[in-house]
C-alpha cells in the first residue's frame, strides 16, 4: 500500500490498486463519528458511444443515469437503498457527465454498509418490468429539471458552446430517449463500465485502511477487465457555436450565464496545476474581493447570486460565470474590460499574494467535508493526480500562469452568453 | 466535546465547544429579536448593511482584502428564523493557526473584525450611509423576489405563508419584498442602535482555542457595546389546530410543466409537552428518507412523483409534506399522502420501518457532531429553548421511541392547508373546485 503524509494539512492518504484494477483511496480521520464511502465508475451521461472488444456501440441519452436508478434493485427483491437506510446509513447516488457515484455516510456498522455498497453496485439485476416501472419516476425528474431555470440555463449555454460533444445533452436524457432503454441496454452498459478496473473506491472516516482493502478484495471478483474506450466525437474548436441567446422564463429578474471553452490538459500533475490556476485566476478576476465584483455589486449591477466554475469533464473543459442582473450586457462588457486590463497591466502582485492566502483558507475549509474530499480524490485518480496535493501545489502557481489563463480563455471571440429574461414581455 | 456556557456581558452569552477535529474554527454572533411582519425586512437589512464597511475598512474591497490577508477568514451576514425569533448576525469561518504558515493566529484579528462589523460601521453624520442602505434594500428585494425561481422551495414557502397568514411566522426570516420599500436609512439606524441595546446576544464558538482565550478575544472585541434593558420576552406563538374545519385550499398558476403539491399541518396538541425524540422518529417514518412511507409508496409504488417528503418545524409546530407531481396527478398524490399519514395514525408501522427510522435519525444526530455548521445551528436552537442536552444524548433517546409514541404524534396532527402550484393555460384536467 502506498502511504503519503501531507504534514501541512495533517492528513495521510493510503492508496492501493487491486489485481482486478480497482483503485482504492483511504483517508483515516480519528475522532470523527461518521464515515463516508464512495464507489464510483468512470461512466456518465457523456459516455454514449464507445468501443468495446473492437465493436462500436451507440446508446440513448440518459442510460448512465437510468442505470444508477436501477442499480439499487437486488435479485432477491430487496432494495439496497432500503437495506442501507435500515442500518441508519445515509445513502444515495448521482450521475454527472463523466461519473456515476454511489455513496453512503454512516455512524454505525460501517463494514456491513461498505460490503453492501460494493455488493449492490457490482450486482446487476434488471427485468423489463422493473426497468419499465422506473420510467415514470425518471420522467418526473426530467420535467423537474426542465422547469428549473438554473438547470435550463446551464444546458442552454452548453449547447451554445459545444457543437457535438455529448455533454451538451442532459445527463438524465429526455422523456423520449429514455423510452428506448431496456433491461438489456442496462446489462450491456453495466458489463462494460462497472468492471473494477474502471472504478475507484474512496473512504474517509475513523477506519483502518487495511480493512477497507481486505473488504474490497473479498467482495469483488478478481478478473481484470479491459477498459472501454469512449468516443466523444472529434475535438471541437475553442469557438462557441452561438455567441448570444435570449429566452423568456418565469423568473423574477434576468438570469445570465457567460461561458468559454478551454483546452483541457492531459492527465497527470499538469491537470491539477491547470485546475488550480483556473480557480485562482477566477478568484482574482471575479471573486468576492475582486475590484470587478465589489464595484459591480456596489453599483447594483450584481448581487449575491454570482459565481464562477470551471469544469473538466469527459475530455471537454469550460468556464462558466453566472448570476442575476438587470444589465447582463453590462456584466459582459465589464468582463471584457477587466480582461483588457489584465492584458495591458497584468494582475497586481499584492492582490495575487492575498488571493493565494485566501485560497489556502478556503481549501482548508473544503477539507472539513468528507464528501468533497472523497469526490475530489476520485476525480484526481481518474485524471491522474492526487487531490490532496492541491495545497502544496498551489504555492507553485504563478501570477503569470493566471494572467495567461485569463487572457487566453476570455478572448472576445471565445465568449458566449445566454440570458433568461422575465416572461411578461414575451413568451417562452 | 463539551459545551460551556458563559455570560460575557449582560445578556451576551457564549456557547463554547472545544474541538481539535477541525481545520477551521467557527464563530457566530446572533442578535435575537421577536419576528414581526412589520420589522422583519427592516431587521434583516442590518447585517447586510453592516457588512458593507466599517470605519477602518469602509468598503467591500477594503473588507475583503483584510479577510483575504487573514487567510480567507470569511465573515458573512446570517439572518434566520427559529420559530418566531429572528436571529440577525454573522457567521465566521476562521482557519486554525496550526495549518497556516508560521502557525499564525488569526482568531484575535478575526474577532476584532467581527466586533467592528457589529459596532463600528462606516457612517455619515452618525447615520448608516444612505446609498449603501438603498443598495442593500434593492438586493434584499431581489433576493426575496427570486424565491420564485426555485419552484420546489417556493411552493413550500408559499404553503407556509398561506397557512400562517395571520401569524408573524409568515414573514419568513427576512420579511416580504414589498416591506423593503418603506425602509428609510434614518429609521434603520435607529433600529440598529436599539437592537444593540436590548437584544439578547448568542455567540457560538467551535474550535481549538480554549474558553479563556475565546472569551478574552470576544470581550475585547465587544467592549464598546452599550447595553440597555435586555428584552428577554421573546418567543413563538404555537397554534394547535387548523384555522378552519376543512383544510383551506390554495392554487397558484405559473408556466410550469410539473406541479408542486405542498400540504401544511399543525402538529397539534402534542406540542403542549413535545416528545422531541418521537417527533423526529415520526417525521422519519412518514416522509424523510428512502425507507419512509411517502418515498416507498407515493414514489416507488405508485410512481406519482420524483420526490415526496415531509419536514417538521419543532419550534412552530408544523408538518409539511411536499411533492412534485404531474399536473393531473394532484388528487392521486394527495389521496395517497393522506392514506400514508392515516396508516401512521392507526399505528400501522412495521418493526422494520420503525427500526430504520430510529437508526436514520440517530445517525443524523451523531454525524452532526462532525460538522461545525450543524453544531452551530443545533446549539443556537438549544440556547433559545433553554435546553441543555447535546446531539449525542438526543440520539440515545431516539432508540427508546416505540410505535405508540409515533402514533400519538400522528393522531395529534391536523391538516390546515393544501397548496398546489399548477400550470397555466393549455394543460388539460384543471378544475377550479377540487373536492377533497
Amino acid at each position: 500500500m502506498r502511504i503519503t503524509s501531507f504534514d501541512a494539512i495533517g492528513e495521510t492518504l493510503y492508496e492501493e490498486t487491486l489485481p482486478n484494477g480497482l483503485r482504492i483511496c483511504v483517508v483515516p480521520k480519528r475522532g470523527f463519528l461518521s464515515s463516508y464511502a464512495v464507489f464510483a465508475t468512470d461512466y456518465g451521461g457523456a459516455h454514449r458511444r464507445f468501443t468495446v472488444d473492437g465493436e462500436q456501440r451507440d446508446t440513448p441519452a440518459g442510460v448512465a443515469h437510468y442505470l444508477e436508478h436501477k442499480m439499487f434493485d437486488l435479485p432477491d427483491g430487496d432494495n439496497a437503498l432500503n437495506l442501507l437506510s435500515a442500518n441508519g446509513a445515509d445513502a444515495n447516488a448521482f450521475t454527472s457527465s463523466d461519473m456515476t457515484a454511489y455513496y453512503f455516510q454512516s455512524t454505525d456498522r460501517f463494514e456491513e454498509n461498505l460490503r453492501m455498497l460494493l455488493h449492490f453496485v457490482s450486482t446487476p439485476y434488471f427485468t423489463d418490468e422493473t426497468v419499465q416501472k422506473e420510467q415514470g419516476i425518471i420522467a418526473q425528474e426530467i420535467l423537474m429539471g426542465e422547469d428549473d431555470p438554473d438547470n435550463a440555463i446551464y444546458y442552454r449555454l452548453l449547447r451554445m458552446l459545444f457543437d457535438h460533444h455529448p455533454i451538451r445533452d442532459r445527463v438524465v436524457g429526455t422523456v423520449e430517449s429514455i423510452s428506448h432503454i431496456t433491461a438489456q441496454t442496462l446489462y450491456d452498459c453495466h458489463k462494460v463500465f462497472y468492471a473494477p478496473s474502471n472504478m475507484v473506491l474512496c473512504v474517509e472516516g475513523d477506519v483502518e485502511p487495511e480493512e477497507i482493502v481486505r473488504i474490497a478484495r473479498e467482495e469483488l471478483g478478481e478478473e481484470r477487465a479491459a477498459l472501454p474506450c469512449p468516443d466523444f466525437g472529434e475535438e471541437e474548436s475553442l469557438l462557441p457555436v452561438e455567441a448570444s441567446v435570449t429566452e423568456f422564463w418565469p423568473v423574477s429578474a434576468p438570469q445570465f450565464m457567460i461561458g468559454a471553452k478551454l483546452r483541457g490538459e492531459e492527465k497527470g500533475p499538469a491537470a491539477l496545476r491547470q485546475r488550480l490556476t483556473a480557480a485562482l485566476a477566477l478568484r482574482l478576476l471575479l471573486g468576492r474581493s475582486s475590484p470587478f465584483y465589489t464595484r459591480l455589486y456596489s453599483e447594483g449591477i450584481l448581487n449575491h447570486d454570482f459565481g464562477t466554475e470551471t469544469d473538466f469533464v469527459a475530455g471537454a473543459a469550460y468556464v462558466l460565470i453566472g448570476g442575476e442582473s438587470q444589465q447582463p450586457e453590462t456584466v459582459l462588457s465589464e468582463l471584457k474590460k477587466a480582461i483588457a486590463d489584465v492584458r495591458e497591466n497584468g494582475l497586481s502582485p499584492e492582490r495575487f499574494e492575498r488571493a493565494k492566502r485566501a485560497s489556502l483558507g478556503a481549501r482548508l475549509r473544503a477539507l472539513e467535508d468528507f464528501e468533497n474530499v472523497c469526490l475530489s480524490l476520485v476525480s484526481g485518480v481518474l485524471d491522474g493526480y492526487s487531490a490532496l496535493d492541491a495545497i502544496s501545489e498551489l504555492a507553485n502557481v504563478t501570477k503569470e500562469d493566471c494572467e495567461r489563463f485569463l487572457t487566453e480563455t476570455f478572448r472576445d471571440e471565445r465568449l458566449a452568453m445566454v440570458v433568461f429574461r422575465p416572461e411578461e414581455k414575451g413568451e417562452r | 466535546m463539551e459545551i460551556t456556557r458563559a455570560e460575557l456581558m449582560p445578556g451576551v452569552w457564549l456557547s463554547h465547544l472545544k474541538s481539535d477535529k477541525f481545520k477551521t474554527a467557527c464563530l457566530s454572533l446572533n442578535l435575537l429579536t421577536q419576528l414581526r411582519r412589520e420589522t422583519a425586512a427592516l431587521n434583516a437589512l442590518i447585517p447586510y448593511v453592516l457588512r458593507r464597511g466599517t470605519t477602518r475598512s469602509p468598503d467591500l474591497e477594503a473588507l475583503s482584502s483584510r479577510m483575504d490577508e487573514l487567510y480567507g477568514v470569511a465573515i458573512e451576514p446570517v439572518v434566520r428564523r427559529i420559530g418566531e425569533i429572528q436571529c440577525l448576525g454573522f457567521y465566521a469561518s476562521i482557519p486554525e493557526g496550526d495549518f497556516l504558515p508560521g502557525k499564525q493566529d488569526v482568531l484575535r484579528p478575526a474577532c476584532e473584525l467581527l466586533g467592528e462589523l457589529l459596532l463600528d460601521p462606516a457612517t455619515r453624520g452618525g447615520l448608516l450611509r444612505q446609498p449603501i442602505v438603498e443598495s442593500e434594500k434593492e438586493k434584499l428585494a431581489d433576493a426575496l423576489r427570486s424565491r420564485i425561481n426555485d419552484k420546489r422551495s417556493y411552493s413550500v414557502l408559499r404553503c407556509i405563508e398561506e397557512m400562517c397568514a395571520c401569524e408573524d411566522f409568515s414573514a419568513g426570516s427576512r420579511g416580504h419584498a414589498e416591506d423593503v420599500e418603506d425602509v428609510h436609512y434614518r429609521k434603520l439606524t435607529r433600529q440598529y442602535r436599539e437592537l444593540l441595546q436590548r437584544c439578547p446576544i448568542e455567540l457560538f464558538y467551535c474550535g481549538r482555542s480554549g474558553l479563556v482565550e475565546v472569551t478574552e478575544c470576544l470581550t475585547d472585541a465587544l467592549a464598546p457595546l452599550q447595553r440597555g434593558e435586555i428584552d428577554d420576552d421573546i418567543g413563538t406563538e404555537l397554534r394547535m389546530n387548523a384555522l378552519e374545519d376543512h383544510p383551506r385550499e390554495v392554487e397558484e398558476a405559473q408556466s410550469v410543466t410539473q406541479g408542486k403539491l405542498v400540504i401544511g399541518y399543525r402538529l397539534g396538541e402534542c406540542m403542549e409537552e413535545p416528545d422531541i425524540p418521537a417527533l423526529y422518529v415520526f417525521n422519519a417514518v412518514l416522509g424523510s428518507g428512502t425507507t419512509s412511507k411517502l418515498f416507498m409508496n407515493v414514489r416507488e409504488k405508485l410512481q406519482l412523483c420524483y420526490y415526496a417528503s415531509s419536514m417538521i418545524d419543532l419550534h412552530k409546530g408544523l408538518l409539511l409534506i411536499a411533492s412534485g407531481v404531474d399536473l393531473d396527478k394532484k388528487d392521486a398524490a394527495l389521496n395517497e399522502i393522506t392514506a400514508q399519514l392515516d396508516a401512521v395514525r392507526r399505528g400501522e408501522i412495521s418493526d422494520e420501518e420503525l427500526a430504520a427510522a430510529r437508526a436514520g435519525v440517530s445517525s443524523d444526530l451523531r454525524s452532526l457532531l462532525d460538522s461545525q455548521g450543524e453544531l452551530e445551528g443545533f446549539y443556537l436552537s438549544q440556547a433559545l429553548d433553554g435546553a441543555d442536552y447535546g446531539p449525542a444524548e438526543l440520539a440515545e433517546l431516539i432508540g427508546e421511541v416505540d410505535n405508540a409514541r409515533v402514533r400519538a404524534i400522528a393522531e395529534s396532527v391536523d391538516c390546515d392547508l393544501i397548496y398546489f402550484l399548477t400550470g397555466n393555460g393549455d394543460e388539460e384536467g384543471e378544475d377550479a373546485d377540487n373536492e377533497l
